[in-house]
C-alpha cells in the first residue's frame, strides 16, 4: 500500500515517500495541506487553512502535491508485495576468521575476545584456501566477490594473510573473477612492512578505534588492562595517510559508557580522519554498557549534533564522512537489493580457523547456526533456508515501517540475540536507525541549497 | 514547484526491472559489521 514519512528536523520539512524512494523538501503550507490530502478535498482543505494562510498559497500546494502523486512520487503504489527473489545459492562475499585470538581484551567483544566462545585458534593455510576454493566454487557468474579478513584480531596471522591473498588472486584470475579483499583490525601489529602490502593488495582498510582516549580505552584495554590509544594512534594516522585515494575506515564502538559519542566521532574527525563509522554496540541487554530504551532521547540528540556539525564542516571545505549518513537518494541500491538485505547466509558466509561456516560473522560460536564445512559445502540446508526466508517483505514489524528499504530488516543476529528469532527485529536498533536516515536525508536537503 | 523542492525524482521501481545482478558489495563487508544499512552501499552497475 501507499506509504509516506512525514518528519521535521531543524529548519526543514521533509516527506519520504516510501515506496519510489522520493524525497521532498515541503515549506509550512505544503506541510499544512499535505495532513489533509488524503481524507479532505481540495476546497475542504482551503476551508481548514484559510485563516492560516493565504488561499493562493493553499490551492498551489495542494495541485503540486497532486502533480507529486500523479507522477508517483508521492503515495505510489507498492509494486514490491510479490517480488521474485530468486536465491539460487550463489555466494559472494566470505568473512574469512584468520585468528580466533585476539591480543585485547575488549569489554564488549561479541567474540569473546577473540575466542568465539571457542578454543583460541589460527587458521592454516589449506583451511584458507579451502575457503577461497568454496567462494569461488559456489560464486556461479558473479564476478566481483569480497574476502574480508576478520577475527580476533587477523594480524595475529600476518603470514596466512599475506598466501591467502596471493591464491585468492590467482584462483579468481583463473576463473575471469574479482576479489576484493578487506583488512579489518585493531591495528596493534601493523608495521610498515605490512602496511605497504596492505596497500597494495587490499580493496578496503577497516582501523578500529573508539574516539577519544578516555572513550577508547575504557574499553580496547590489553590483557594487562593497560590502554591501546596512544598505540594504535600513530599506525593508524600513519595507515590512513599511505592509503591516500583508497577506501578505509576508522571504526568505532558507542556503548551506554560514552552516549555523548558525537565527541567521539569529530575527535576522530579532528584527528584528520576523513572516513568514519561508529555504531551502537551490540550486547546482552544485562550488561552495563549495553543501550537501553531510556537512552534513545539521548542518541537522537547525539545523531542531530553530529547532522548538524557535519553540514557546517562540508560547507566550510573541512568535510568528513560519516558512515551512516551516507545515503545515494539517486543511484543508491536497486530495490532488490533492499529487500534481500545483508545476505548473511545466502549470498554472505563467515568461516572459522576450523573451516566450519556461519551466516555471518555474529553466529560464529553457535553450534546450531554452522551450516557447514569449507571441505564438505554446505549440510545445514534447514538453517540456511530461514536465513533466505528472512527478508523485509517476510516480517511482519517491517513490513509497515518507512525504513524498510534502507535497513532491509536490520541486522539478523541483533534480531537473534534480543528475542531469539532472526524474524523478528532488534527495536532499539531500529530508532537508532530511523534516526540516522532522517538526518542523512537533512543532510542531503541542507547541501542541495 | 514553488512549495516543494524534490531532492531524487528517480524511481526505486524503475530498479525492479533492471536491477539484481548481484555485483553490489555485501553491507558488512564496508565499515559496518554490526548494524545494517543496505541502502548506503553503491550500485556497481552506475560506477
Amino acid at each position: 500500500m501507499p506509504m509516506i514519512h512525514k518528519f521535521s528536523l531543524f529548519d526543514k520539512f521533509m516527506v519520504l515517500d516510501v515506496n519510489s524512494g522520493a524525497v521532498h523538501v515541503l515549506d509550512e503550507v505544503a506541510w499544512e495541506v499535505l495532513n489533509y490530502f488524503t481524507s479532505c478535498s481540495r476546497d475542504k482543505i482551503i476551508d481548514i487553512l484559510k485563516k492560516k494562510y493565504d488561499v493562493e498559497d493553499i490551492t498551489q500546494a495542494y495541485l503540486e502535491l497532486k502533480t507529486l502523486q500523479q507522477k508517483e512520487l508521492l503515495f505510489s503504489p507498492d509494486y514490491y508485495d510479490d517480488m521474485d527473489l530468486h536465491h539460487n545459492g550463489i555466494i559472494k562475499a566470505l568473512c574469512l576468521h584468520v585468528a580466533h585470538d585476539c591480543n585485547l581484551r575488549c569489554k564488549y567483544c561479541f567474540a569473546s575476545t577473540g575466542s568465539f566462545q571457542g578454543r583460541r585458534l589460527v587458521m592454516d593455510c589449506e583451511t584458507g584456501k579451502g575457503a577461497i576454493d568454496f567462494l569461488i566454487s559456489h560464486s556461479g557468474n558473479r564476478r566481483q566477490l569480497e574476502v574480508d579478513f576478520f577475527g580476533g584480531e587477523p594480524l595475529l596471522n600476518k603470514d596466512i594473510i599475506k598466501q591467502l591473498v596471493d591464491y585468492g588472486n590467482e584462483r579468481a584470475a583463473q576463473s575471469n573473477k574479482d576479489i576484493r579483499f578487506t583488512l579489518t583490525t585493531n591495528a596493534l601489529l601493523l608495521d610498515d612492512d605490512f602496511l605497504s602490502f596492505i596497500n597494495d593488495k587490499m580493496y578496503n582498510l577497516v582501523l578500529s578505534i573508539d574516539g577519544t582516549r578516555q572513550t577508547n580505552d575504557r574499553m580496547r584495554y590489553q590483557a594487562d588492562g593497560r590502554g591501546t590509544y596512544d598505540l594504535i594512534l600513530p599506525k593508524i594516522k600513519k595507515a590512513v595517510e599511505m592509503r591516500e585515494d583508497k577506501s578505509f575506515y576508522v571504526r568505532g564502538t558507542f556503548t551506554r559508557y560514552n552516549l555523548n559519542f558525537s565527541e567521539d566521532v569529530l575527535h576522530l574527525a579532528d584527528l584528520g580522519f576523513k572516513n568514519i563509522s561508529v555504531e551502537p554496540v551490540v550486547a546482552d541487554k544485562n550488561k552495563d554498557y549495553a543501550i537501553r530504551e531510556e537512552d534513545l532521547p539521548t542518541i537522537f540528540k547525539e545523531y542531530e549534533t553530529l547532522a548538524q556539525e557535519y553540514v557546517k564542516r562540508y560547507k566550510i571545505g573541512n568535510p568528513f564522512n560519516f558512515f551512516h549518513f551516507n545515503i545515494d537518494l539517486t543511484q543508491g541500491p536497486c530495490v532488490i537489493k533492499r529487500v534481500m538485505g545483508c545476505g548473511a547466509g545466502t549470498e554472505y558466509v563467515a568461516v572459522t580457523p576450523e573451516g566450519d561456516i556461519y551466516p555471518c560473522h555474529q553466529f560464529v560460536g553457535i553450534e546450531d547456526f554452522c551450516i557447514g564445512n569449507v571441505k564438505e559445502g554446505i549440510e545445514n540446508r534447514k538453517t540456511v533456508e530461514e536465513f533466505r526466508k528472512c527478508n523485509v517483505l517476510k516480517k511482519e514489524e517491517c513490513k509497515k515501517c518507512w525504513a524498510k528499504f534502507y535497513c532491509s530488516g536490520g541486522c539478523h543476529a541483533s534480531a537473534y540475540y534480543s528475542s531469539n528469532d532472526i524474524h523478528s527485529t532488534y527495536k532499539i536498533g531500529c530508532e537508532m536507525e530511523k534516526k540516522r536516515i532522517e538526518c542523512a536525508m537533512w543532510i542531503k536537503a541542507s547541501l542541495s541549497e | 514547484m514553488k512549495h516543494i523542492k524534490t531532492l531524487n525524482s528517480s524511481n526505486l521501481k524503475t530498479s525492479l526491472s533492471k536491477g539484481g545482478c548481484g555485483e553490489c558489495q555485501v553491507s558488512c563487508q564496508s565499515a559496518c559489521k554490526t548494524s545494517c544499512t543496505v541502502a548506503n552501499q553503491n550500485c556497481e552497475r552506475s560506477k
